[in-house]
């Protein structure tokens, strides 16, 4: 294997530096510590988006986005298409363990304050693709025009529509009209399929430049323990070293996914009708749970505000607010941790947490 | 994966050879397993032909003489003319050359194809430009009104 590569780098190298890549590639190092097993989920959130985009390609091979075909298209791909089936249900399956890894990674990330000072802007742009992923489900969801995917796309638009002055402007973006019809299906598709993968490779390659650069972030915690002696610091090479280790959980991850799929086979559902009622227990995937069973619980009015408007408006601050945390926690940035901060946090886990289970009642 | 931390070979140790044949060929196989419902799946299901062996063309009265019209047989086009003579005929409409489908010429009596300016004579003969083959011919019957095509067993 060597005696391959090293020719092609020693020819590359002369061209353009390839040492300078190896040099890039070997310098990161992972830290160990008791809380390492958390360094992997970022990886693997990369290794299920990977996976998304080449099943997604497969997928397009026979998809065809009209509300005739549509329906009829993803029918004949899970009924005659080989494999079809297997091909469908991984990407369901894995668009969702990708969510779930992707808040996961946020989470730790955030209880770790590995946020501080000097990532913020790996934390901003974190959190911007994690924006896109849930803009993924939602565009991907309506893309098999079955009756839950209609209904979830109204809801979902609707509340669009209920922000002030330009939200009339957004609903009839978002919908290509009025109403949910074939010109949201065509539009819906063009977001899955060209604008959200352009924007998220954009941004993905910035975030893994900005981890690369910037290295592994050591927890306060760690940091202070090694820095007064108690702790060694440990760390291995991420390549190849921790990179075989990923490897090995994408590996699994694989088989996990295949297990699902053939266990669990993604439904289709009935073909979506424009004139039938709401099914009964409609309710949108689960990362929507916590905000959808939120505003059914607030009430038709707040003070002077709409109750949906008011609902969007927190939701859209408390976004907002978790973007910017590394510049409202900067006494993260010098070791410092403060209690508000990790509270915030274990308040939103658990607001999350209980508003999805309350929705599934 | 210790491996890649010590020296591989280590003399005293020869089963470490088949540790990794053996974990080699196991990881080759469940990638090849990966690979081959994405390699089946891209290949297309067979579309079954339509097995029937003839087709109305058309009318009698549709068609003067000296015009032809390009009409559907199966999942592929197919030519029909009147000829000058009163005489009818019908083709493939698929020109051999590349694929495109060919017309009829009233201004040449001949079957035309547009894409590069191939001619056929009204015998399906390849008689000009960069056609390889004649075209596959069809027998023709009027049944009262109408134009019946048929292919050869």
């Amino acid at each position: 294997m060597k005696a391959i590569v090293r020719p092609i780098l020693n020819w590359l190298d002369e061209r353009f530096g390839a040492g300078s890549i190896e040099e890039f590639l070997r310098h990161k190092t992972v830290p160990l510590h008791r809380h390492t097993i958390w360094y992997y989920f970022g990886g693997m959130t990369l290794f299920l988006f990977i996976v998304q985009v080449l099943t997604g390609i497969l997928l397009l091979l026979y998809y065809r986005p009209t509300p005739e075909d549509a329906y009829e298209s993803v029918q004949y791909i899970v009924t005659q298409v080989r494999f079809g089936w297997l091909i469908r249900s991984i990407h369901s399956w894995s668009a969702n363990l990708m969510i779930f890894t992707a808040f996961v990674h946020m989470f730790s990330v955030f209880f770790l304050k590995a946020y501080r000072k000097p990532r913020e802007l790996t934390w901003i742009t974190g959190m911007l693709l994690l924006f896109l992923a849930m803009g993924f489900g939602f565009s991907g969801y309506l893309l098999p025009w079955n009756t839950l995917a209609f209904f979830a796309t109204k809801v979902g638009t609707e509340m669009a529509g209920a922000v002030p002055i330009v939200g009339k402007w957004m609903l009839i973006f978002l919908r290509g009209g009025e109403e949910v019809t074939g010109a949201t299906l065509t539009r819906f598709f063009g977001f899955h399929v060209a604008v959200l993968p352009g924007l998220a490779t954009t941004l993905l390659a910035a975030h893994l430049l900005l981890v690369q650069r910037l290295g592994m972030s050591v927890p306060p915690g760690v940091e202070q323990a090694i820095k007064e002696g108690r702790q060694e610091a440990r760390s291995m090479p991420f390549f190849p070293n921790f990179l075989l280790r990923d490897i090995i959980g994408w590996y699994a991850a694989l088989g996990v996914l295949g297990a699902l799929a053939a266990i669990f086979p993604w439904e289709l559902g009935a073909k979506a009708d424009p004139f039938v009622a709401a099914p009964a227990g409609i309710r949108p995937e689960w990362y929507f749970l916590f905000m959808f069973q939120t505003l059914k619980l607030i009430p038709a009015k707040v003070l002077f505000l709409e109750g949906e408007f008011a609902g969007i408006l927190v939701f859209s601050l408390a976004a907002a607010v978790w973007v910017i945390v590394p510049f409202l926690d900067y006494r993260a940035g010098f070791g410092r941790v403060t209690r508000f901060f990790t509270g915030l946090g274990i308040f939103v886990l658990v607001f999350m947490g209980v508003m999805s289970l309350l929705a599934l009642r | 994966m210790a491996g890649t931390e010590r020296p591989e070979t280590n003399p005293t140790r020869p089963s470490r050879r088949w540790i990794n044949v053996l974990l080699g060929s196991g990881v080759l196989a469940s990638v090849a397993s990966f690979l081959y419902p994405a390699i089946r799946y891209i290949i297309p299901a067979q579309v079954a032909e339509s097995t029937s062996r003839s087709v109305v063309a058309g009318k009698v009265t549709e068609l003067k003489r000296n015009s032809g019209k390009v009409f559907k047989f199966g999942s592929k086009p197919a030519l029909l003319v009147h000829t000058a003579d009163g005489e009818w005929k019908a083709f493939s409409a698929v020109c051999t050359h590349l694929n495109c489908t060919v017309q009829y010429r009233e201004d040449h009596r001949q079957i035309w194809c547009a894409c590069h300016n191939g001619f056929y004579d009204l015998q399906g003969r390849n008689v000009s430009g960069p056609p390889p083959r004649p075209l596959d011919a069809f027998e023709v019957h009027i049944q009262g009104d109408d134009v019946i095509v048929t292919r050869s067993a």
